[in-house]
């Protein structure tokens, strides 16, 4: 839920727990937004181990055995880790144009 | 089962028949002979709780917060300097709707040094969010331990209570006090079960950043609890009273208050020694009467109101002091009886700092210096017995 | 081939609002992906008590209780102590709290736990500062870095004391497990949590955890420069169990200091004579290690 979905759960102080009880998934906060730059992947050098997942410390890098990573740009903030980690260069730090 | 022992001892029967869970405390003068009671029926076996030996009361504090997030009944002790360490924390358990209960043994603060009776040590948590007890006697105060458990721990309510004793007049001194079973307890005070709490099957967070468009709601709802704190004083005496046949006389006990030319307003033992005053000077024909604060916070406005039609001139005699401007229940009393068409006549009295002893003497000279005053007081507060001044 | 080298279940939510490449948010993922998900995390005042975001947003998928900044050695006695009262005791307690909330304001509530036995894992993450209230130093602030109240320049009042070594101070308290580790080796920092997990008392884990804001330091860096500090010895990685020391990494031969430092703009400034001043005290301090493994080795066979 968005800030202003939960505007909506949260009107009356009655609606609130007797103390900040946190639940909402934070994942609902979509920190894509901060970045300057986004990891684009060439996944002709990619060998797929997942050192880049390892490194994100915004669990922004979906990554299963055997497949190639994918980034997930509503959460990576463009710190740059994984670019800098790869061993193999795959990725690289790319400017963002427009807000997508 | 009838006992004797001072109220102390009392405190620590308290916290074993409600069946406090987890205790942390740390030794304080004149707190320690609680310390050292749990201890021993800890270490017996005979009270089943988790004795957490910390290194500062402020670290009591902390573990017992904790403990009651955890779904544990917490309990506590503590004075004076104790207490005020513990401050940050206190405002904390409220916030985090801890139904903590704490004894805390009434002594002054220092410099200087003094180990002796003070109210200073709990008036300095009023704003705190803590629910205030005054005791009068070791019954009270054993009893009081077991209300605030069944008042707090309702879900509606959560909050935490102190219950106050003062220093060696009830701590050291031994009096009849009867222990209830605990299988009686058990039946009026069931286990402490919060529908929230740390639990690793429905993970949650608390106590998280909150912002401006939210943070005042949250403090109404505190306050809405403390409100709805007041009729449940007077509910959890009642079923009390049911259960165990013995009260303690509400929000504000009243003494002989009928028909009185003066009444005097006081918490804690110096009310006991006060009635027997009111005894002897009704037989001398002096119309007196004594009421005395029990329940601190919530503050008992509609009592005070209801004395204040009781006489025409009262006296709040205050066992402690906030530097500013008058004393601090002297302040509540008055604005309590601001909005009155005929209010009283107000003196605010300051006695017993640092346990400064208030004799049958000295409260009699209270009462015919209360009977004795007239309209457009010149000043609404006085010191006494402090040498050199006011003529003592 | 996808090498899976740490556990891939997740237990922290993205979406948090640590900075660009924190080192705090390694050190929180990998500890939960170490302890699992039956554990209590008790966290003071710290990044982390600002990090998971707003109400009502949850960072964490396992319980987490909010306090006071100097509490979290009494707080984790106190659900310890509420957990046996209950009887749960397959519950792992651990408190997460920054290097000013352990060594400097904590350290009594600290102290008291690790005193008084309390089974639980005490964590350290080090970002060297007060980092969440804007880069202060504290007393695990390395000698010769810049932060806001020691201020270089002219004034020249860049951090004089020595880092408080709180290794030393768990160890003199004869805990039965004490280690030092880094987000930038996950593998041996998992390795470590789950030992401590398994062991009964009170155990003090301290992670190296950078921080590119506080530091002055791209956000790329924040793993590199784990590697560095490891190859020059300046927080080397080692283990006490029951008061014998076995050092994680023993790189052959250490790399300069002044090579961890150009990667990290709070050492800018220092002369020469400083980073010499340093190279000495990191070069005692690595000795000192080798022989207390060498010594407290050689005690427990002889």
């Amino acid at each position: 839920m968005t800030r202003e979905q939960l505007k909506g759960v949260y009107k009356t102080y009655q609606d609130l727990p007797l103390t900040p009880i946190t639940s909402v998934n934070s994942s609902a906060n979509q920190t894509g937004f901060w970045k300057t730059f986004k990891p684009v992947l060439d996944s002709s050098k990619c060998i797929k181990c997942a050192i880049c997942w390892k490194f994100c410390p915004d669990v922004a890098v979906r990554m299963k055995e055997d497949v190639f990573p994918e980034f997930d740009l509503r959460h990576c903030k463009g710190c740059g880790i994984c670019a800098n980690e790869c061993p193999k260069q795959a990725i690289t730090m790319v400017m963002e144009g427009d807000v997508e | 089962m009838k006992m004797v022992m001072t109220g102390n001892y009392a405190s620590a029967y308290g916290a074993k028949v409600c069946r406090a869970e987890v205790i942390s405390a740390y030794p304080i003068t004149p707190q320690t002979s609680i310390v050292e009671k749990i201890a021993t029926l800890c270490s017996s076996g005979e009270m089943k709780a988790k004795f957490v030996k910390v290194e500062s009361e402020h670290s009591a504090m902390a573990a017992l917060i904790s403990a009651s997030m955890t779904g544990a009944r917490t309990y506590t002790a503590t004075s004076s300097h104790g207490l005020l360490l513990m401050h940050e924390l206190l405002i904390w358990a409220a916030g985090a709707r801890t139904p903590v209960v704490m004894s805390n043994v009434c002594r002054a603060n220092g410099p200087p040094w003094s180990v002796w009776a003070d109210h200073h040590d709990a008036i300095a948590q009023r704003d705190t969010g803590w629910m205030q007890v005054f005791c009068e006697g070791n019954q009270e105060v054993l009893d009081s331990i077991i209300m605030a458990y069944k008042l707090g721990e309702r879900e509606d309510i959560r909050l935490p209570s102190i219950i106050n004793e003062d220093a060696f007049i009830l701590s050291h001194t031994v009096e009849p006090v009867d222990v209830p079973e605990m299988e009686d307890v058990d039946s009026f005070l069931p286990p402490f079960n919060p529908r929230f709490r740390l639990d690793v099957n429905e993970p949650y967070g608390f106590g998280s950043l909150v912002m401006p468009d939210m943070y005042m709601e949250f403090r109404y709802k505190i306050n809405e609890a403390m409100e709805a704190a007041r009729q449940g004083w007077r509910d959890v005496e009642k079923d009390f009273e049911r259960h165990f046949g013995r009260s303690h006389g509400g929000l504000v006990e009243f003494y002989k208050c009928e028909g009185a030319d003066a009444i005097l307003i006081m918490a804690g033992s110096i009310a006991s020694t006060a009635k027997d005053v009111v005894d002897d000077l009704r037989a001398k024909g002096k119309k007196v009467g004594l009421a005395r604060i029990r329940v601190f916070r919530p503050f008992p406005v509609e009592e005070i109101r209801k004395l204040a039609g009781m006489a025409n001139t009262m006296g709040m005699c205050d066992h402690s002091y906030t530097f500013g401007h008058w004393g601090p229940m002297g302040q509540e009393v008055r604005g309590a009886l601001y909005d009155m068409n005929d209010r009283p006549l107000l003196m605010n009295y300051i006695v017993g700092l640092g346990g400064k002893d208030m004799t049958p003497g000295v409260i009699e000279k209270i009462y015919l210096k209360t009977l004795a005053l007239k309209g457009g007081l010149d000043h609404d507060i006085e010191w006494i017995g402090v040498k050199g001044h006011g003529g003592w | 081939m996808a090498k899976f080298t740490i556990p891939t279940e997740e237990y922290m939510n993205p979406g948090h609002v640590g900075c660009l490449g924190c080192g705090g948010c390694h050190a929180m993922r990998y500890t939960l992906k170490a302890l699992g998900p039956k554990t209590i995390i008790s966290i003071p005042a710290c990044c982390w008590a600002v990090m998971p975001g707003v109400f009502p947003y949850k960072c964490l998928e396992v319980p987490l209780i909010n306090t006071a900044f100097e509490v979290t050695g009494a707080s984790i006695s106190g659900i310890k102590a509420a957990l046996e009262a209950k009887g749960i005791d397959d519950v792992t307690v651990a408190g997460f709290a920054g290097d000013g909330g352990t060594a400097d304001i904590g350290i009594q509530a600290l102290s008291g736990m690790a005193e008084r036995g309390t089974d639980a894992i005490y964590i350290m993450y080090d970002n060297e500062a007060y980092m969440n209230t804007g880069i202060q130093r504290s007393s695990s602030t390395p000698v010769g870095a810049w932060t806001t109240t020691t201020p270089v320049g002219n004034t020249k009042d860049w951090k004089k004391q020595p880092k408080k070594n709180m290794m030393d101070i768990m160890v003199a308290h004869k805990i039965p497990y004490a280690a030092t580790c880094s987000v930038g080796f996950p593998e041996d920092m998992i390795k470590k949590l789950r030992k401590a997990q398994g062991i009964r008392g009170p155990k003090f884990i301290q992670i190296y955890a950078p921080c590119p804001t506080g530091w002055r330091m791209q956000p790329e860096k924040t793993i590199e420069v784990c590697r560095l500090a490891v190859s020059t010895a300046a927080y080397p990685l080692y283990e006490v169990e029951n008061g014998v020391y076995t050092i994680s990494r023993k790189p052959s031969e250490l790399k300069p200091i002044k090579d961890y430092m150009a990667i990290q703009g709070r050492f800018r400034h220092l002369p020469q004579e400083e980073v010499d001043a340093i190279q000495k005290t990191v070069n005692w301090e690595w000795k000192r290690l080798l022989r207390l493994e060498e010594f407290t080795k050689g005690l427990v066979e002889g």
